[in-house]
């Protein structure tokens, strides 16, 4: 509440009189005008300095062949270092790894973080604390839940024991060639469990009470009210869990580098990966960049597929 | 409301089945703070025994007292901090002018902040880099930013790239466009400049958003790893998850004080998410204009 009614000096209204309409409006707008750009300075400036001149720069870099290490700066080469990139075959299988990774944790993810925003919307005792519980993985650092799974998936870890308790020999889960993506996934789909159930649970809580008592009254029972009324209804949400997620998915890089590095045999080296490798180990900065910027590519493509894919399942 | 279909029943048979889920989902979390409390001689006994059968705390010492953690915890404070402050002063003021006051060119500004949130950050990585490391008169370099390391490895070039966030100034500018026109006109009736306006009107109703931009920086920088790794080669400037995943990776793993190492670092995260939830409860009443 504004109870201060003090004349807030000539400084801040130019015109404490207030005469005339059209000056003191003139004033009052450029007085707005100054006010939001110094408002908006800051920001301007820090984004300009890590966001905007670092994608111009990164672009330019992506045109010209730059080793750091080697003497003389960038030389430019045109497109040379994209047709160089789409020639090479680690690429295009650092692509598939990535494809791989992104819906394979989605389809693990997705379905699993309905049925639990499914459990947990209603009242009973200890929703809140079991809704918490499950929302937990999404608030812990991705690399702390590394290196939990490092000791699950270890040669004496839980799943190593499960796997002994049941009479099946030990798997050595991040060190297999046939095993480590898999093992990333399910990792990956536990961490992304919480975030999307949350957005789900809003989803559910949003549908009108009113869909659901119509569909009652019409002698729906449960699962026929689930998949020809809350499902349905559910389209638009999940399509902004799937792509949001695919766009996260498509850039991982901690948890890789923290538990496989991209290996064994490259089996595991994500498009990020492989740009980190190009770009810090062999310092091929060019070539790097334009990965980088083909990755952007691939996720606009990714997204853009499943937006359109969605609508058109939502339609029918 | 009995319309509402219950999957998995009702009342007691539901909270079982939920609470059964709910433990399911949290075992690795378990079984991260039973090994942080185990001695030695128990993290490799086979089977592995849910509850430690002597509890103690050495491979906390260990970690205190033998690691680069606790220097990494500090660095990630003064990070998670710097990062906190910039985006709740800077980000929540571009989302006041960008929500509230019409001046030229604000279209084209929040046009490029929604555009740059969506550019993955690796593409912005590699010349990050090379801008930090040339930045004019720091770390060595000259006015032409060569000779030296520049920023990295200094807690202001670990902040440089998360300090203001596109996120964040998208979610305080939603934030400030719901609110009420009155205030503004009341504030400049009483003769409040544009400035006063924002400090003393609406950033006090902002809580609730300047709290989830507060949350969402901190979890952030806690978080953040690719950009540490690039930037950090020194063990002195370490984040926290720098010096967790290098202890994991040195030699044989030992996986009593790994995990005690890793309950320290979710802590903090744990600490805000819940005093946070309270404060966002808070928030709820207190926006917006009444009677």
């Amino acid at each position: 509440m504004v109870t201060d009614t003090r004349p807030a000096g000539a400084a801040v209204n130019p015109d404490p009189a207030g005469p005339a309409r059209g000056p003191r409006r003139r004033s009052l707008y450029s007085a707005q005008r100054r006010a939001g750009w110094i408002l908006v300075l800051p920001a301007v400036f820090a984004l300009s300095l890590v966001t905007i001149v670092p994608i111009g720069y990164g672009f330019y870099l992506s045109l010209t062949s730059y080793n750091p290490v080697e003497r003389g700066g960038p030389r430019f080469h045109g497109l040379d270092g994209y047709l160089d990139v789409l020639a090479s075959g680690e690429f295009w299988h650092a692509i598939w790894v990535t494809v791989q990774y992104s819906f394979g944790t989605l389809v693990l993810a997705v379905p699993a973080a309905l049925g639990l925003a499914l459990l947990v919307n209603g009242r009973f005792p200890g929703v809140a604390l079991f809704r918490a519980v499950l929302y937990l993985p999404r608030v812990v650092p991705l690399v702390a839940v590394s290196m939990i799974w490092l000791w699950l998936y270890s040669h004496d870890g839980l799943f190593n024991y499960l796997l002994d308790l049941v009479g099946l020999p030990p798997v050595d889960f991040l060190t297999d060639e046939d095993s480590a993506l898999a093992s990333l996934i399910v990792m990956r789909a536990w961490k992304a469990l919480g975030g999307s159930m949350i957005i789900f649970l809003a989803g559910l809580q949003g549908i009108p009470k009113s869909l659901l008592e119509a569909a009652s009254v019409d002698g729906c029972g449960r699962w026929r009210t689930l998949r020809h009324v809350i499902l349905p209804l559910l389209v638009p949400i999940t399509t902004y869990v799937v792509v949001v997620d695919l766009i996260y998915l498509a850039q991982s890089f901690s948890e890789i580098y923290v538990l496989t590095s991209g290996g064994p045999l490259s089996s595991t080296t994500v498009l990020n990966m492989l740009i980190y490798n190009e770009a810090f180990e062999h310092y091929r900065l060019g070539n790097a960049s334009a990965m980088a910027f083909l990755l952007f590519c691939l996720i606009f493509g990714l997204a853009y597929v499943s937006i359109r894919t969605m609508a058109r399942g939502g339609r029918r | 409301m009995n319309a509402r279909p219950r999957i998995g029943g009702t009342g007691p048979r539901r909270t079982v089945l939920a609470g059964a889920v709910a433990l399911l989902v949290a075992t690795p979390f378990v079984w991260m703070v039973s090994l942080a409390f185990k001695p030695k001689t128990e993290v490799f006994a086979y089977p592995p025994r849910l509850l430690p059968e002597q509890p103690t705390l050495d491979n906390f010492s260990y970690v205190w007292n033998s690691t680069n953690i606790p220097v990494a915890m500090t660095n990630s404070l003064i990070v998670a901090a710097l990062t906190v402050a910039g985006n709740c002063v800077a980000a929540t003021a571009a989302g006041y002018a960008l929500a509230r006051i019409d001046f030229r060119g604000s279209r084209l500004l929040f046009t490029a902040v929604l555009g740059s949130a969506m550019v993955p950050s690796i593409v912005q990585l590699i010349p990050l880099f090379l801008i930090v490391k040339g930045f004019p008169l720091a770390g060595g370099n000259d006015l032409f930013g060569q000779g030296g390391t520049g920023l990295l490895d200094s807690h202001v070039g670990l902040v440089l790239p998360i300090l203001v966030q596109p996120l964040n100034i998208y979610l305080a500018r939603q934030y400030f466009l719901d609110m009420p026109q009155e205030l503004a006109d009341a504030g400049r009736l009483d003769g409040a400049g544009e400035l006063r306006i924002f400090w003393q009107i609406y950033l006090p109703l902002a809580r609730p958003i300047v709290a989830t931009i507060a949350i969402l920086s901190f979890t952030g920088a806690w978080e953040d790893f690719l950009w540490p790794l690039v930037a950090v080669s020194s063990p002195e400037m370490q984040t926290l998850p720098l010096a967790l995943s290098s202890f994991a990776g040195s030699g044989v793993t030992q996986y009593g004080p790994l995990m005690a190492g890793t309950f320290l670092a979710i802590v903090p995260v744990l600490v805000i998410f819940i005093a946070g939830q309270r404060h966002f409860v808070q928030g709820l009443g207190s926006g917006g204009v009444k009677g």
